[in-house]
């Protein structure tokens, strides 16, 4: 498990990128944590820099959307979905779980 | 008949238009007329990554895996010729005829090409896939580029040659490239990117014409100037593909006129993307907008126009970016000419930045340049300041 931050200091609507062998975003989304790869699988781009609406993120660069939950794409021009990782919170701390799917993820 | 509707254009938004239709529970046969052979492909990349050899075929196609689901069938490599006036059949140039109860027309722009380049080798425009393979082709083999046209298809095509190890030189008639979208000041600061890359840019000036017999050899400026040039790229703009619907019997001027929501006069008939000039209530004229985000957005409200909604149209912050010499170009909002551009984050002189552009005090529009979190959160705030339609 990768410790990511407080989770006070990752407030609802906002996201966190974490460095790992493959960097993970990780998302508040009221109240919720939900961690997708950060790279979007269309172009080299930071998905946590992405707009967060609802429970999807918007690529910054091209808009391509993904379902915080699933990792799937539910908008183009991405075509290849992300992975999901399992995020744990234990004594207000925020910890992902690399290469574990979250809960309920295709 | 089954229930039909055609879309008219299979490009972004055409697809888009498509997957609306069954987003919506549109149960009927949906028809998809694309004048191109191939199917939905991405065109910002083709300036880009593709043209550079970065991105295959496969990269920029648009079509995904639960696309089959839709069950569309496609008319592919077939130009639609005509829109019958009671707007129930659209007449393809096999002399077959698609009959709908619903049409969406979706036939796009095409580049606008320089009079008197017909029929001169090396000389090119940039709007589909087979004008980037022939592009591609051509420079492989060339030592110079000249682009006509400063604006972001030229840029971006220039900064790709550029990549590839061409000299290259960009004209541009205005004094200041890119100065419609962005304004002057950061038009310029923009424009920059090219001398900082060791692309000559030389603006304010105009073309006379091409010198060469079969193949061209030079471009000459008004100011008697010669550019030797193995390729000619030409990116001045783009004209909406409409000459087809003369005698449909819809208004037609800078595009398909459509209201806010899409519609056209016939109500069985819808116009999306860059063939659509569409009403804006905020410009109080009607906008064709050849955005990228728009044909991938509004789509969704003409559909529903078309399937008979009455829900107000939503009123998004126009978006558009541009990738250009490895900087990351991304603007969003509504400028006009006497809105002030303001440095919020960075410096122009650091070539990473974001400006605000300000009325009456207020954001009204952002770019950004190499800080796209920084704009996101920007874009953000904008859409949440446009006030709901009324």
């Amino acid at each position: 498990m990768i410790p990511v931050c407080a989770t006070t200091a990752l407030p609802p609507g906002e996201a966190i990128r974490v460095e790992a062998d493959e960097p993970i975003a990780v998302f508040n989304v009221d109240g919720e944590f939900l961690a997708i790869d950060d790279t979007c699988t269309h172009q080299d781009a930071s998905l946590a820099d992405g707009w967060l609406d609802g429970c999807a993120v918007e690529c910054p660069l091209h808009a391509s959307c993904f379902d915080l939950r699933t990792g799937k794409v539910s908008g183009p021009p991405a075509k290849t979905p992300v992975r999901t990782h399992r995020v744990v919170v234990q004594d207000g701390t925020v910890f992902v779980q690399p290469g574990i799917a979250a809960e309920g993820a295709a | 008949m089954s229930p039909t509707v055609a879309v008219v254009g299979a490009s972004l938004a055409g697809l888009s238009a498509a997957r609306a239709l069954r987003e919506r529970s549109y149960d009927g046969r949906v028809v998809v007329v694309g004048d191109e052979v191939h199917a939905p492909y991405d065109r910002p990349p083709l300036s880009k990554d593709f043209l550079a050899g970065r991105a295959s075929l496969d990269d920029i196609a648009l079509g995904a895996p639960d696309d089959e689901d839709l069950a569309l069938e496609w008319r592919l490599g077939t130009t639609a010729v005509g829109l019958d006036p009671a707007g129930r059949a659209v007449l393809l140039a096999d002399g077959s005829e698609v009959r709908a109860d619903g049409v969406v027309l979706a036939t796009g722009a095409r580049a606008r090409r320089l009079p008197g380049s017909e029929g001169l080798a090396g000389v090119h425009v940039l709007r589909t896939l087979d004008d980037a393979v022939a592009l591609q082709a051509d420079l492989a083999g060339a030592g110079s580029l000249v682009v006509i046209g400063g604006g972001f298809i030229g840029a971006e095509v220039a900064s790709t040659a550029r990549g590839l190890g061409l000299d290259v030189t960009v004209v541009e008639a205005l004094p200041v490239p890119l100065s419609g979208p962005l304004g002057e000041e950061m038009g310029a600061v923009v424009a920059g990117l090219h001398a900082a890359h060791g692309t000559r840019l030389l603006v304010g000036t105009g073309v006379a014409g091409l010198v060469g017999t079969g193949r061209v050899e030079a471009v000459e400026l008004t100011d008697g100037t010669r550019l030797p040039a193995d390729v000619v790229v030409v990116g001045i703009g783009a004209v909406p593909n409409t000459e087809w619907l003369a005698g449909s019997g819809l208004a037609l001027g800078n595009g398909v006129l459509t209201d806010a929501r899409g519609a056209t006069g016939n109500p069985a008939v819808v116009a999306v993307g860059d063939c659509a000039a569409t009403w804006s209530g905020a410009a109080e004229r009607h906008v064709r907008t050849e955005h990228w985000t728009h044909a991938l957005e509004q789509p969704a409200t003409a559909v529903a126009t078309l399937l008979g909604s009455t829900e107000p149209a939503p009123a998004p912050v126009p978006y558009f970016w541009s990738d250009q010499y490895g900087a990351r170009i991304q603007f969003a909002g509504s400028r006009r000419t006497a809105d002030v551009p303001r440095v919020v984050e960075g410096s122009t002189a650091e070539g990473s930045f974001l400006a605000v552009y300000e009325r009456d005090g207020q954001p009204v529009a952002v770019l950004g340049v190499d800080q796209p979190r920084l704009f996101t959160r920007w874009r953000r705030q904008l859409r949440s300041a446009v006030p709901s339609p009324s």
